[in-house]
């Protein structure tokens, strides 16, 4: 059965300390060519029948996100779409 | 008659103890209110209470807008109930509308909790008219989620129409846009604060007694307010 994934991203204007914390690590793992991290959620829908983009939209509009502070894109992908697997 | 101010208890709630002890020293009866019950059992003005409702897992205050109790609220106060939004019972009333803006992480990344110095913008509010606009009182604060963001031109509007409630003073806990502490909506029945006025009600267990005004405030707008 195919799933809805949704991408929430704070917007480019919001800061984002989450994002900002992992940048100013990074120097400290020898990496010094990072100029910007910005961190995100995924949510994986499963509708119990075919997938409902319009469903999904309306579930992240609401829910998901918000809004205010907070942009989201949504895709359907394949169970069997070895994207999230592991290497 | 004495007036009846309702305090919401959702699942993760931790100030709703204290919310109903301050409205009970200010004069009022505490009626406590239940996240699934949407009765509002005839009271005259709601307190959210702070917390972590439903653990705050996916966001501030996004679950409980849901909850059936707010379906109530949400409609009850844009018919001009008043609600007073404390810490978490800001991020709720935010993720409900009520309130324009949103609040994220501080700044910092660090939970803050230390007693805050606030000066009140405006007296204006059915929370805050006991109080002299300017007038600075110290409050405790105590968030991880308390820094206020908004677009420009929200911001712009709040200053302009004198909803900035409060703002903080002399160091700003959290990172918020223009040391936003409190805003209300136009009508000035919704009220939304970071800092705790239910823990300076008392000398025992506060820094002051600088938060009681919120609650008497509310009940001398219950008064004033025609039947």
């Amino acid at each position: 059965m195919p799933r809805v994934v949704v991408d929430v991203m704070l917007k480019p204007e919001i800061l984002d300390p989450q994002g900002q914390a992992v940048a100013n690590a990074l120097p400290r793992l020898g990496v010094s060519d990072v100029s910007s991290v910005r961190i995100g959620r995924r949510v994986e829908i499963e509708f119990t029948g075919e997938p409902d983009l319009d469903r999904a939209r309306e579930i992240a509009d609401k829910l998901l996100a918000n809004p205010v502070i907070e942009d989201f894109t949504l895709r359907v992908v394949e169970m069997d779409d070895t994207e999230g697997a592991r290497p | 008659m004495t007036a009846r101010i309702g305090v919401v208890t959702f699942p993760g709630s931790l100030d709703d103890g204290d919310a109903a002890r301050a409205v009970r020293i200010a004069g009022a009866e505490a009626v406590r209110l239940w996240h699934g019950d949407a009765d509002l059992h005839g009271v005259d003005a709601v307190v959210l209470p702070g917390g972590f409702s439903y653990g705050d897992y996916l966001r501030c205050g996004a679950i409980a807008r849901f909850a059936p109790v707010m379906g109530t609220i949400v409609t009850a106060a844009r018919g001009g109930l008043p609600v007073l939004g404390i810490c978490n019972g800001f991020q709720i009333l935010c993720e409900s509308h009520l309130l324009p803006g949103a609040l994220t992480r501080n700044e910092h990344l660090h939970f803050r909790n230390r007693d805050q110095l606030l000066r009140i913008e405006s007296a204006g509010t059915a929370w805050t008219n006991v109080y002299q606009a300017g007038q600075e009182v110290l409050i405790p604060v105590k968030n991880g989620e308390g820094r206020y963001v908004a677009d420009q031109r929200t911001l712009d509007e709040l200053e302009a129409t004198g909803r900035v409630v409060a703002r903080y003073v002399d160091g700003n806990p959290n990172g918020s846009q223009r040391d936003i502490a409190a805003i209300t909506n136009e009508a000035g029945n919704v009220v939304g604060i970071m800092p705790h006025p239910e823990h300076a009600v008392e000398a025992l267990t506060g820094p002051s007694l600088d938060g009681l005004g919120f609650f008497t405030s509310i009940l001398k707008h219950l008064a004033g307010a025609p039947a």
